[in-house]
């Protein structure tokens, strides 16, 4: 940790010094970003995961359009070297809050919302190599974990078996944490705390040997992070449940293959064998939920077809055969929908059948 | 005829002549520019200040002229205008003013701002009739003479001046000048017809001229002369053959002092030499040593059509008198402190015989003209403003047929909008006017094009200037902001890195002129 730390601090001193020079010798001063958009990734076939291409673009200081993104970029550098000076993490808002400020004498704002400041948080991790969470900005924390697994914390030992009905709050740094003692046999991440609260109170983790942690929404890095340590360092299968619909597949894909914006993080939170053990078309099918389908919007059924055509899916038969059946279904089938077959349906019937029958898709 | 019938036609003549001059001016008055009681009040200043104008430029003295315009009652005002001019001699006085068509315009053709010699006495003529008082002229034309004082009426039954009263006197007044006080019934309004304005463009179109104006609301504006040389002289030429109307042409032929028809067209017509005149008879079937005086209607028609389809050089065009370039950019620079001016004075032209010149200005930007609307547009013929019919003018037909767009213009229905002034003049021997009210250039194909010309010319310029602010603007507006990230930057690189802020700022800032530099070369600027 020490030694990454300097790492770090060298690092971001380093460019600090490269504008410096660059203007002693009348260059305009710059930096090269990697482009994080759908046109500069790679779908890495071998490795089923999504890489960053090597396109970048030059933000320069003495150019009308960059001038405040490149101040953006070294104001976040400035923060994190302060934050690493003082072995302090802050949360990305509160980044926000700490770069926000006008500058004397105009009416120019540094930075004026969230998503600026977030945005130069993720230029800086890709100039400096470093990812968020080694410039010590965290992510809001969200999502909560149980199940048959012991880990220590910061020096705490906790039970993940005996957290109450809360279980452990996931942090949105997981990078340290240790894996003391492991009886659980599988990963099971939903997209849904309600899904999660259900399965926790019929101690699904318990009956079947496993872990269960849920997100609100898309999976934050923290979460990612922990997934894909236990998957690689405990070697436990990672099960994905989400909604029926263009979104929560989407959710999977990012676990599974990473994200088109932090593409240059996939090495560290993508899950190549990670598996979408539903909702899937056919459980709609096999389950009669087509009664509780909510129609989708033009904005669902445009997302379907992008999803159609990322590398990923393109060439996959069983997953164009489930966007197909999407399509046609015309709506969207939620998690909790599965309650109409009976409260503990799913913990009793719906998913332990599943695993049974390696009834997953891939 | 019997003695009876020579009687009555007498008395009838009698009768006739008695409401000559006063029906006539009845009859006339919307053509004289009489046709309300606020365009009269108008008129009256402009007729005076106009004849003060012509007096001065003839006699080569640069011109001040006094105008004040008093209300005494609702309806009724005092106008008295003073100028520096050379004075009338003593005899002329009654007649300038006292007689209707006096005057020495007439088959002389020079650029000159009355044309029909009718201005002057028709203002005296209007100030009777309205008022019943006469009108007070005094006059001195130099510092060794008397000056000579007249109260004149004009006789309407004989359209002949007469003398209320007569005083000559040492009296201490300007070494030479006119002075004219009358008093009319009219009305008196702000705006764009208004005499307030009449001033502002008689200043404009006059630049070499000093004026003083005391409005009816007693506010005093001076216009104080932007050059201090008169323009050129304005050469008086005859006539030329394609420019006179038959009418013209026939009593010309009655008037002539020519002997014999060739030599009264050689003698009384520009162009024409002695041997195309033989020629012209000849193929007229007319003798040519015939009397010209004693020619028969049909006779001259004959003369007249072939001479019309003869070719015959174009009258000659020195005779003609621009304000220039130079001074109409320096009186719009002055009187509207225009941020941008652009002039041209076309070469001179010819419509039906007769030269004419187009000269344009446009002002563009500074405090006194309006930021939007459309452009204020001044016409002018031969350095008269005209404020009336604006939509009948040559002037506004040739500015609605310009694509102001294409020269960086907003237009708005065809109209140049934003802070511009337009100044268009028009000069010539002859200006051709819609009607008698002498308020409209009339739109001849020839004169239309001169006039787009001249504006396109000015428009290119004004267009150029208004894309180098535009881009002046971008830059400054760089500069000031890469001035203001300098500091920023800079302050978060000293905590970053330890080195000096001053250091980084100085080294940025010389980065900065470099670049600014640099895109000042380039045009656009973008860094990469």
């Amino acid at each position: 940790m020490g030694t990454k730390k300097k790492e770090v601090l060298n690092k971001i001193q380093q460019l600090g010094m490269g504008i410096i020079n660059e203007a002693k010798q009348q260059k305009n001063p710059h930096f090269e970003v990697p482009i994080r958009s759908l046109s500069n990734i790679k779908f890495d076939a071998k490795k089923r995961i999504i890489q960053m291409g090597n396109s970048a673009s030059k933000r320069f200081f003495f150019n009308v359009a960059h001038i405040k993104k490149f101040l953006q970029t070294v104001e976040v550098a400035l923060t994190a070297k302060e934050l690493l000076e003082e072995d302090k993490h802050i949360s990305l808002r509160q980044t926000f809050y700490k770069m926000r400020r006008t500058i004397p004498g105009t009416n120019i704002d540094v930075v004026e919302e969230q998503k600026e400041s977030n945005d130069a948080v993720e230029d800086l991790e890709l100039i400096s190599g470093f990812s968020r969470e080694q410039l010590n900005i965290n992510a809001n924390k969200n999502g909560a974990a149980a199940g048959k697994i012991i880990i220590k914390d910061k020096g705490d030992t906790i039970d993940w078996s005996k957290l109450g009905s809360g279980g452990w709050a996931i942090p949105s740094n997981t990078e340290d944490i240790e894996f003391k003692k492991v009886n659980a046999k599988f990963i099971l991440y939903m997209e849904k705390a309600a899904m999660w609260e259900r399965l926790h109170e019929d101690k699904f983790w318990d009956k079947m040997n496993c872990v269960i942690i849920a997100s609100q929404g898309q999976a934050t890095r923290g979460i990612r992070r922990l997934i894909k340590r236990m998957n690689e360092e405990l070697k436990l299968p990672v099960y994905v449940f989400v909604d029926n619909d263009p979104w929560g597949f989407y959710i999977y894909s990012v676990l599974k293959h990473g994200s088109i914006s932090l593409a240059h993080e996939s090495e560290r939170l993508a899950i190549p064998s990670a598996k979408l053990i539903g909702l899937t078309c056919d459980d709609v099918e096999k389950y009669q939920l087509k009664r509780h389908i909510i129609k989708f919007k033009d904005v669902d059924v445009s997302r379907i077809k992008q999803l159609q055509n990322y590398d990923w899916f393109k060439d996959s038969k069983h997953w164009q055969r489930q966007f197909k059946m999407m399509k046609n279904q015309k709506g969207k089938v939620e998690l909790d929908a599965l309650i109409t077959k009976g409260i503990s349906f799913v913990s009793e019937k719906y998913l332990p059948d599943k695993i049974k029958k390696k009834d997953f898709l891939d | 005829m019997t003695n009876k019938d020579s009687n009555i036609a007498e008395k009838m003549a009698a009768t006739q002549r008695e409401i000559s001059v006063a029906e006539f001016f009845e009859k006339n008055r919307h053509l004289l520019g009489f046709d309300n009681p606020q365009k009269s009040l108008l008129t009256v200043v402009r007729e005076a200040v106009d004849n003060s104008l012509d007096a001065c430029e003839e006699a080569g003295i640069l011109p001040d002229i006094n105008v004040k315009v008093k209300q005494i009652s609702d309806d009724r005002f005092k106008i008295s205008i003073q100028d520096n001019g050379p004075g009338i001699v003593k005899a002329q006085i009654p007649r300038i003013f006292g007689k209707l068509l006096y005057g020495s315009k007439f088959f002389k053709l020079s650029q000159s701002r009355g044309q029909q010699g009718i201005g002057i006495s028709a203002a005296v003529l209007y100030s009777q009739l309205t008022t019943g008082k006469p009108s007070l002229i005094r006059s001195r034309t130099g510092p060794d003479k008397k000056v000579e004082q007249f109260q004149v009426r004009i006789d309407t039954l004989k359209n002949e001046p007469q003398i209320i009263e007569e005083t000559t006197y040492d009296k201490r007044y300007i070494d030479h000048g006119t002075f004219i006080e009358m008093e009319i019934e009219g009305a008196y309004r702000k705006g764009k017809q208004s005499i307030d304005e009449y001033m502002k463009q008689t200043a404009i179109s006059n630049p070499f001229a000093n004026l003083i104006y005391t409005s009816p609301t007693d506010e005093k504006i001076s216009f104080k002369r932007v050059v201090n040389n008169l323009p050129r002289r304005a050469k008086s030429i005859k006539p030329h053959p394609h420019g006179v109307e038959l009418g013209v042409f026939e009593r010309m032929s009655k008037n002539t002092k020519a002997r014999t028809v060739a030599s009264f067209m050689a003698n009384d017509f520009s162009r024409v030499s002695l041997v195309s005149a033989k020629n012209i008879c000849k193929l007229a079937r007319i003798d040519c040593n015939l009397d010209p005086r004693k020619l028969e209607h049909e006779q001259i028609e004959k003369i007249w059509r072939t001479i019309q389809k003869e070719k015959i050089m174009k009258p000659p065009l020195d005779c003609l008198s621009p304000i220039g370039e130079a001074v109409l950019e320096k009186a719009i620079e002055k009187d509207f402190n225009a941020e941008f001016t652009a002039a041209i004075t076309r070469p001179p032209a010819v419509y039906r015989g007769n030269p004419f010149g187009i000269e344009v200005c446009i002002g563009y930007g500074g405090e006194n003209i309006n930021e939007k609307g459309p452009a204020t547009v001044v016409r002018v013929a031969n350095r008269v403003p005209l404020l009336y019919e604006p939509s009948a003018c040559a002037i506004t037909k040739a500015i609605k047929k310009i694509s102001w767009n294409n020269y960086k213009i907003q237009q708005q229905n065809n109209v140049p909008t934003g802070p511009l002034i337009i100044v268009v003049h028009m000069y010539s021997t002859w200006i051709p006017y819609t009607s008698e009210g002498k308020e409209a250039i009339d739109a001849y194909n020839i004169i239309l094009k001169e006039i787009k010309l001249g504006l396109q010319d000015c428009a290119r310029k004004v267009g150029r200037y208004i894309a180098g602010k535009k881009r002046r603007q971008i830059e400054k507006r760089r500069q000031s902001l890469f001035e203001t990230y300098i500091p920023e930057l800079a302050g978060a690189l000293e905590k970053i890195t330890n080195v000096k802020k001053e250091t980084i700022e100085n080294d940025l800032r010389k980065m900065l002129k470099k670049e600014l530099l640099d895109n000042g070369n380039k045009e656009e600027g973008s860094s990469e």
